[in-house]
């Protein structure tokens, strides 16, 4: 399942061009890691990365740590929770509203302030207190999605914490692993102006930033005194670049001047197998589908149609489109997933029995069911949308769907998906193919198919409504042992996989090359990767 | 002179503002949402509600246009929405780094372009002629990204002679420049140069032959006037058009290439417009629009002064 797809063989061009070229060589100092993000500028450094996934896998997990970690180590499983900055947390088994998190002792800052409970608070109060003095609105603003369900915090002793949910809420675990700490003590130090802490930021994480140049780069060096041993990094330096273009990327690596690319453009996977660089690939909480609409009038309504919409792709033609760096996909998560279950129906290519349930439900080729779908041009996770979606649209027209695109750029279509269908702008769209992220319980599978989570505030952008799937949400909610959750969100994906909630395409491999110098990467199942075991030899 | 010089001056404000105003339009008729990109994806009404206000985007439109205008004329150009950066520390590195790269392109183009245009102007052997022009049609008509995509090609991923992306470790500190950094100009100023020389290239070679044609060329030759003096003669009276196109294309250059700072991954104006627009970033965007039209119109000031100094026969009433 997972990378390289290349062995690790040595480059021809690489070697040849290292003797040739000193002053290529003598740029890879020895042990620093060289990677060129796909972002036009480095996210938000203070704490709360901008930027997404992206801004949090590198700007996130490698300065900073939360009080729950994602265990980022294995390639063969989905990532797990680990102990962060907490060494345990556990809920209160009455109210179940209340959880007391343990703190790891003997953890410093970069700055070498040591972290405490009053630390954590500090930190709460500056994403959730708008009367204190740290509060700020750009980490407020990035940690929404994760700090809606808490009512208060307060300090137990010296390394214990309490947080107070508004109600029990069995996902918190999974939003905490997303707050991140940094120091009181620099932002202090700085006159209390986070955009000064933004140059000289500190947390706890692998690594230490020390010089930003926005738009252009960031330059990290180890945290040798790093409170995981195992997590110390095996490079000395990390270096980020903002290279938005694919092609420059790919030109970057290519000549040397990298070691890593995220993203690289899926027609150009035999080139870089061709110069000897490593393509890694590997599943990852992804999906590209189409968000239905279920107000009155949409065509979707029917289940008939949804299904055969979802048995009319040819997900393995598109898979050979994108280069190989895709999974077909068999419903929300992928189907080595632990909450993938156990669906009756079978997501696949099968045209007639698309054409039959069709004529089932009065439509045909000669008299097909008219949608419109919402698409962007690219953007995050968007993958290769107009082709796609084109080919999609060839795909659907074969059995009776005609499909009409309302296209629009990627911030425009996420405004349209953040609105929900009723927004009075998404009037006469039967669908928006916005991609979408199952890290956690709530974004991927209660969010969006409970009814009672409709925009604005919830995911569930179409007003998808049963009674079955609002039941197995509602108690996955409150699920507070690990397996019991996991098992009703089995149940969950099933009951919306049967039901066809949404159209599901493919799942994104998360492709990224790496020179052949790069040793010891592991490429988790995860939007977060572990920079730490990587060196270049 | 200085009559006219204010008088310029003063043109600039109604045209500067214009510029911004039509910039401020078009990207609230654009589809989309200027704080859309930092809103979380569950963001509720409030929260919305809550962040639009932080912005100020919940005024009218033209109560928006004129406070920032208005914050502007006070030396304040507010915050980007995506960093919460001052606009102006985000601005003026990149113009630094374009005006870097763009004065390396112009010099090769000036040199280059006037050269040749010189040579095929003054040439009355048809190839010359036809190979200069066939060069400047080329340098103008092949999109200079994909030249630049050519040459990364060949130069840093086949020959690994130079550097495929980025700037130099001295950024625009020119004083510390090494090889190194020089090696990272090379492509994108070659890239960037091509245009302006084609252009200069077609521009000097038709004012020359134009001016050689003149009678009082013909009546220095029957004086018997040396060729090199005839030659300054015709060099004076072609400059002042030319100035007036060095001028453009300098202007042009300084505002940037989205294109070639994106192939080249340079971190100038052209690079954070993109970004600006791809994120709806209203006040980075405005405040990027405004310093280049600045730039643009004072270059075009300073080229109109200079022919007038040039050429008497240019008079600004």
């Amino acid at each position: 399942m997972t990378g390289p797809l290349v062995s690790r063989r040595t480059a021809l061009v690489g070697v040849a061009a290292a003797g040739l070229l000193p002053s290529v060589a003598r740029a890879q100092a020895a042990g620093t890691l060289r990677v060129a993000m796909t972002l036009a500028d480095i996210p938000l450094t203070t704490g709360q990365p901008s930027q997404g996934g992206e801004g949090q896998r590198f700007i996130g997990v490698t300065l900073y740590d939360a009080l729950i970690n994602w265990d980022l180590s294995r390639d063969d499983v989905s990532a797990k929770l680990q102990p962060g900055l907490a060494l345990s947390w556990e809920v209160d088994a009455e109210t179940k509203t209340i959880w007391t998190f343990k703190l790891r002792p003997g953890v410093t800052f970069h700055d070498g302030s040591k972290f405490t409970a009053e630390a954590v608070v500090w930190n709460f109060d500056k994403l959730l207190n708008r009367s204190s003095p740290q509060f700020d609105q750009a980490q407020a603003t990035q940690s929404g999605p994760w700090i809606g369900t808490i009512a208060s915090y307060r300090v137990v002793d010296e390394m214990t914490v309490q947080v107070v949910n508004k109600a029990p809420d069995a996902v918190f675990p999974y939003q905490a692993v997303n707050l991140y700490m940094s120091s009181p003590a620099r932002w202090k130090e700085m006159g209390g102006d986070w955009n000064k802490v933004a140059m000289a930021p500190s947390g706890t994480g692998p690594w230490v930033m020390e010089k930003v140049v926005p738009r252009e780069r960031a330059e990290m060096r180890r945290n040798a005194a790093y409170w995981d041993p195992k997590r110390v990094p095996k490079s000395d330096r990390l270096i980020l670049r903002c290279m938005p273009d694919p092609t420059t990327r790919l030109a970057a690596l290519l000549s040397g001047q990298v070691d890593w690319i995220e993203a690289p453009p899926p027609d150009k996977v035999p080139r870089i197998k061709s110069a000897g660089m490593q393509l890694y690939t590997n599943v990852y909480p992804h999906v590209w589908p189409y968000q239905l609409s279920f107000v009155p009038g949409s065509p979707f309504h029917d289940v008939r149609i949804r299904k055969a919409a979802n048995l009319a792709i040819d997900r393995d033609g598109l898979v050979k489109l994108l280069g190989g760096l895709a999974l077909p996909a068999k419903g929300m998560v992928n189907p080595t997933h632990p909450w993938f279950g156990k669906p009756t129906f079978d997501i696949r290519y099968d045209p007639d029995a698309a054409k039959a349930l069709l004529k089932d439900a009065g439509f045909s080729t000669a008299k097909p069911v008219k949608v419109k779908f919402l698409i962007s041009t690219s953007g995050s996770g968007q993958m290769q949308p107009l082709p796609m979606n084109e080919f999609i649209q060839e795909n659907l027209k074969e059995v009776g769907i005609d499909v009409t695109f309302d296209t629009m750029d990627w911030e425009a279509l996420r405004a349209r998906r953040r609105g929900g269908v009723e927004l009075p702008d998404n009037k006469g769209a039967d669908g928006i193919n916005n991609s979408w992220g199952f890290m956690d319980p709530d974004l991927g599978l209660i969010g969006t198919a409970w009814s009672q989570k409709r925009p604005p505030g919830g995911y569930n952008w179409g007003g998808f409504s049963d009674p079955i799937a609002d039941d197995l949400a509602a108690r996955a909610k409150v699920a507070f042992v690990p397996a019991e959750q996991d098992a009703l969100l089995a149940q969950l994906h099933a009951r919306i996989v049967d039901q066809a909630m949404w159209i599901w395409v493919v799942h994104d491999l998360n492709p990224r090359a790496l020179g052949p110098k790069v040793k010891g990467y592991v490429e988790a199942q995860s939007w977060l990767q572990d920079l730490t075991p990587v060196w270049v030899s | 002179m200085h009559l006219y010089i204010l008088r310029r001056l003063l043109y600039t404000l109604p045209i500067i503002i214009g510029v911004t105003f039509v910039c401020f339009s078009f990207i609230h008729l654009a589809p989309g949402d200027p704080i859309s990109a930092v809103l979380p994806e569950n963001a509720s009404a409030e929260v919305v509600a809550q962040i639009k206000a932080a912005y100020g985007f919940d005024q009218p439109l033209p109560v928006q246009y004129l406070r920032w205008l208005w914050n502007v004329a006070n030396g304040d150009f507010g915050s980007s929405i995506m960093t919460r950066r001052p606009v102006i520390s985000e601005v003026m590195p990149a113009v630094a780094n374009t005006a870097l790269l763009a004065i390396t392109a112009i010099m090769l183009s000036f040199a280059l372009g006037i050269t040749l245009g010189l040579v095929s102007g003054f040439s009355d052997r048809r190839i010359t002629d036809r190979s200069v022009t066939g060069f400047a049609v080329i340098g103008i008509s092949v999109p200079h990204y994909w030249l630049g995509m050519v040459m990364v090609v060949i130069f840093a991923v086949l020959l690994r002679a130079l550097p495929a992306t980025g700037m130099g470790p001295a950024g625009t500190r020119i004083w510390m420049f090494t090889w190194e950094d020089l090696r990272h100009m090379i492509l994108p100023a070659i890239t960037l140069a091509m245009i302006p020389t084609g252009v200069l290239a077609r521009s000097v070679r038709a004012m020359v032959a134009e001016v050689r044609r003149q009678e009082f060329v013909q009546t220095l030759k029957g004086k018997g006037l040396r060729r090199g003096r005839i030659f300054l003669h015709i060099i004076k009276n072609s400059a002042p058009p030319i100035m007036a196109i060095m001028g453009l294309q300098f202007a042009q250059l300084l505002g940037g290439s989205i294109l070639v700072e994106t192939v080249f991954a340079w971190p100038g104006t052209g690079f954070l417009l993109n970004a600006a627009i791809a994120t709806r970033d209203l006040p980075l965007l405005q405040g990027t629009v405004i310093v280049l039209a600045t730039f643009f119109v004072m270059t075009n000031l300073f080229v109109d002064i200079l022919q007038t100094m040039v050429d008497p026969r240019v008079k600004r009433a």
